[in-house]
């Protein structure tokens, strides 16, 4: 907390220092340099640090503000992106042999809106491959490990993006979120992650795993930072035409709103499979919220229950359909073969890793002809049944709470080789992307183990104004240590 | 229309697939040129080559014409959707084809033919095209080529496929229709309906069966139909293949077949059994276009007069002012078979208002009609630009007899070229018509000079006209009119 009551907002600070020219960006960005030289060969974050470019890009916006230029919101402020964020020339692979050295020739929106507000990105974060797992451990480059236990994985799949975030290494980073892959890794590492409503913030150069529930989103060490990021990448975007052409409030604004009259729903159903801990943490965030003059009660959405199943219908089908393009023709690996059909096998066989094939075989089994109906189909139905679900609950609550994870953070390799624990761990996060609501992920206390717990709200689509309301109420009361970076750039 | 020459006793059922590229000015999903014949791999950018995260935009020309297309076409407009369509290809670059599915943007629609038969429209949905390989080395086949090369600057190209109902009962009124939906497509400026550059593509699903009342029998579907003459062939010959195998007591295999025009027979490519499961699923990277009635009304109100109702105005107009017509003295009878195939050659090259305008100047629509379906429809291109005005001024000079037929012609050549006054250009020509003084006393001399010719023909020996006609255009050097010197012989005759 800073000292004057609002939420702090440490990134915004640094780049309000750099505008004024309190602070130098090239300064910022070497001491992001030398955390990262510090920590990053025993933690993997990164696929590539963009060392050079960054120092480039600061140099340019100390000249920027010396010419008395205003760089933008995020002057000087490094950044992390997740390594399925399109950046033009720099190369992107999503964890994954099959697009190694792949350069796309354009900029993401997010990459773009993040340049204009003189955003300094200093690399491209491990991801589990094309966005499949839940530990980051998928990766065609190897796992990251957990800054807060390096035995422990991150989670995943924007496990790369969340470490770097938790170890300092830089304030702010973008994840992806398709099940819980923004959430899931900042609650494991004790930072801020949030998904947007689908739609307000532009998919355009997002590399696709499952388009219907994909949605960008900020990874910060404080709500506010997040809410300052979310406002800078959020708004229409002419080139995702599922993109919401509509004002987006900036919320930034409302943070100090508090929550005293509103309801908050604690969802049954959210804490079925948690450990105790976790539950003990979740039930002292209601209490922080009552306390702020909410009204708490708890709720049941059994809708929600069917989630993960539905999920590993839906996801997978989109996915079978995204990654056909992988084939060897016209970009990334290519695995020679006498003909055509040979070589796209053959490509396909070497370049995508076991998990994602997993991801494929269901996917294209879900949609097949005789089968359609029963899983994908059905799939479709639960969907809607748990936009009704939530429907429901939005009558009777403004937000919901529940854990973000049903555990902490888990052993490195204790998962990997089981594929329906590593599914569970989504289990609480997946609801939302179905119903393609907001939700943010937020460090309450630590558990038995002393590992961060992350405490999930919940808003009705478009509702980030109130989730971040009572993000900032939770992020007052959370209990002290818990959050926050480990240390390098603050 | 007339059942075709199968062996007696067996009906074709014939319905057609038409795949049209839409003349939108950038791509169906993004703002690449959408331009025949550049430079391989030169109107390209990350969504129409399928790069990672890219994302489509529907191109709302795109909408707009496959909207005029299902007006022209009768179809209900409806609130629709797009699906993916997932099968590997090297020329698709996301491995799968973005396309209207279960709730196409028309359905419902019908197409009447020139001969009044009508064929219904099943559906008329929005799809992107492929990119082009070409096989490289080897007989340029995919087979035993050593490379092949790919161009993407097609990918992403709008189509609209048109689904005709299984209506079709002979191969001359498949090719009638295919003739008929490639002016419409003309007419409403959506396509330019070239099939030799693949603008227009047309399978066919053929089945045979002994009676109409019998259920349809196991279809085929023939691909690579370039021309409306391979669309009749195909079609004609699939039929009697497969009559000959019913006959000879064995099935149809349901087949796609592949047409051989050198060798004049369909291949087999793949049975039902060998089918992609294509595995559609709605694109979730588009929303659904929902036209309200106000944009259908104003895309209805961009269309011109289609074919059909073009056909009919010339009918008319020959109807009501049809007097002359060899056929139907006295006017105001039905055109002959020889001017409903001059009025269909008229409509096809867009020659009907030049021939509405010049009947309107005064002239009888016969001899029009005659004139620009003949002469006229030598150079469309320059005939449609043709001031009826001064077509209408040649064609009095001709249905008055100061022009012989043969100088209409060299006038008209001329006329379409540089414009300007059509009796200026007889007279330059030295066309005009003799003065009539001229020709009484050319006449009056040449009958004084062959005095026996002259009495055998006053004793009532017509053929003699004909010589003395000779004689005066000799004497004029074409000049005179040969019905203004029969007339004068008459009239010496007494």
């Amino acid at each position: 907390m800073s000292s004057t009551g609002s939420p702090a907002s440490p990134a915004f600070d640094l780049a309000d220092d750099v505008r004024a020219g309190r602070r130098r960006a090239v300064d910022v960005v070497e001491a992001s340099l030398a955390a990262i030289a510090e920590r990053e060969p025993e933690l993997h974050c990164f696929n590539l640090v963009l060392a050079d470019s960054a120092r480039q890009r600061a140099a340019e916006i100390d000249r920027m503000v010396a010419a008395g230029e205003d760089p933008g919101p995020l002057a000087g402020v490094p950044v992390a992106l997740k390594d399925n964020l399109c950046t033009r020339g720099i190369e992107t692979t999503c964890s994954s042999r099959i697009l190694a050295g792949w350069r796309p020739p354009y900029d993401a929106t997010v990459v773009t809106r993040l340049d204009r507000a003189g955003a300094v990105v200093v690399g491209k974060t491990n991801m589990d491959e094309f966005a499949m797992g839940s530990s980051t451990e998928t990766s065609a480059t190897g796992p990251t490990r957990n800054p807060r236990d390096p035995s422990r994985v991150p989670g995943g799949s924007s496990g790369g993006s969340a470490a770097a975030v938790a170890a300092g290494f830089a304030p702010l980073a973008l994840g992806s979120d398709t099940g819980g892959s923004i959430r899931q890794p900042a609650a494991l590492c004790g930072v801020v992650g949030m998904k947007p409503t689908y739609g307000t913030v532009s998919r355009y150069g997002l590399v696709a795993f499952a388009s219907s529930l994909d949605q960008i989103g900020p990874f910060a060490t404080t709500v506010a930072d997040a809410a300052g990021m979310f406002d800078v990448i959020g708004g229409h975007d002419p080139a995702d035409s599922t993109s919401l052409d509509r004002p987006t409030p900036r919320v930034v604004s409302v943070l100090g709103d508090g929550i005293e009259g509103l309801t908050v729903g604690v969802v049954r159903e959210l804490l079925e499979g948690a450990d105790p801990d976790v539950v003990a943490r979740i039930t002292a965030a209601a209490d922080v919220c009552a306390a702020a003059g909410a009204h708490v009660e708890e709720i049941s959405v059994p809708e929600v229950r069917l989630g993960l199943s539905a999920y590993y219908l839906i996801a997978p089908a989109e996915a079978s359909s995204n990654l056909a393009r992988y084939d060897g023709v016209r970009y990334g690996l290519r695995v020679d073969a006498p003909d055509a059909a040979s070589m796209n096998v053959a490509t396909r066989t070497a370049g995508f890793g076991a998990e994602v094939k997993r991801r494929i075989m269901l996917g294209t089994y879900a949609l097949s002809a005789g089968y359609y109906d029963a899983y994908y189909g059905q799939a479709l139905r639960v969907r809607t049944r748990i936009v009704e679900g939530f429907e429901r609950a939005y009558h009777q609550c403004d937000v919901l709470l529940g854990p973000t994870s049903p555990t902490t953070a888990f052993p490195l390799g204790e998962r990997l080789d089981d594929p329906l624990a590593m599914y569970l761990s989504d289990v609480c996060t997946i609801p939302s992307n179905l119903a393609g609501h907001p939700a943010i992920s937020l460090p309450f206390g630590t558990g038995d183990d002393g590992l961060p717990v992350g405490a999930q709200l919940l808003a009705p689509a478009l509702g980030e104004s109130l989730l971040f309301r009572a993000a900032a109420v939770l992020e007052a009361g959370a209990p002290a240590g818990t959050g926050g970076a480990a240390g390098g750039v603050a | 229309m007339a059942a075709t020459d199968l062996p007696a006793g067996w009906e074709m059922v014939v319905g057609l697939e038409v795949h049209c590229e839409l003349k939108t000015a950038t791509k169906l999903f993004c703002g690449c040129p959408n331009v025949f014949g550049d430079e391989p791999n030169t109107n390209v950018c990350p969504v129409c080559l399928g790069l990672p995260g890219s994302l489509p935009v529907l191109n709302q020309q795109a909408v707009e014409l496959a909207m005029a297309i299902g007006t022209a076409l009768g179809c209900e407009i409806r609130p629709s959707t797009f699906h993916r369509k997932n099968y590997f290809y090297p020329d698709m670059p996301k491995d799968y084809q973005i396309s209207q599915y279960d709730e196409p943007i028309n359905v419902d629609g019908h197409l009447e033919l020139p001969d009044g038969s009508v064929v219904g429209i099943v559906r008329a949905h929005l799809e992107e095209d492929t990119g082009k390989t070409t096989h490289a080395g080897g007989t340029g086949r995919i087979h035993g080529s050593d490379h092949s090369l790919v161009d993407y600057n097609r990918s992403g190209v709008p189509l609209v496929e048109i689904v005709s109902a299984p209506d079709i009962r002979s191969a001359t009124q498949a090719r009638a229709y295919a003739a008929e939906l490639r002016a419409v497509l003309v007419a409403t400026g959506a396509s330019d309906g070239r099939m030799e550059e693949g603008s227009m593509r047309v399978d066919a699903n053929v089945s045979v069966r002994r009676s109409p009342d019998d259920p349809l029998g196991t279809r085929c579907e023939i691909k690579n139909l370039n021309s409306l003459r391979s669309l009749a062939r195909a079609v004609e010959y699939e039929a009697r293949r497969q009559v000959e195998l019913l006959e000879a007591g064995e099935r149809v295999v349901q087949q796609t077949r592949h047409w051989d025009e050198d060798a004049g027979r369909t291949i087999a490519l793949r049975s039902k059994e060998e089918a992609t499961d294509y595995r559609y699923f709605l694109e979730p990277d588009l929303v659904p276009v929902v036209p309200d009635a106000q944009w259908v009304t104003a895309v209805a109100d961009t269309l011109g007069m289609l074919p059909a109702a073009r056909r009919r105005r010339l009918e008319e107009l020959l109807t009501t002012d049809g007097a002359g017509t060899g056929d139907t003295p006295g006017g105001g009878a039905a055109p002959t078979p020889a001017q409903l195939d001059q009025i269909a050659t008229v409509v096809d090259l867009g020659l009907d208002d030049l021939v509405v305008e010049t009947v309107a100047a005064g002239v009888a629509a016969p001899l029009v009609l005659a004139r620009s379906a003949n002469e006229a429809a030598t150079d469309p291109d320059l005939a449609r630009k043709l001031d009826p005005v001064a077509f209408a001024g040649l064609l009095g000079m001709e249905a008055s007899g100061s022009l012989s037929a043969t100088q209409v012609k060299a006038v008209l050549s001329e006329l379409l070229h540089t414009g300007g006054d059509p009796a200026a250009i007889a007279a330059s020509k030295g066309f005009e018509a003799m003065a009539e003084d001229d020709l009484v006393s050319t006449v009056a001399g040449l009958v004084a000079d062959h005095p026996d010719e002259w009495a055998r023909y006053r004793d009532g020996d017509d053929k003699l006209a004909g010589f003395f006609t000779g004689l005066v255009m000799k004497a004029t050097q074409g000049k005179a009119n040969g019905k203004a010197v029969a007339a004068e012989l008459r009239r010496l005759r007494g």
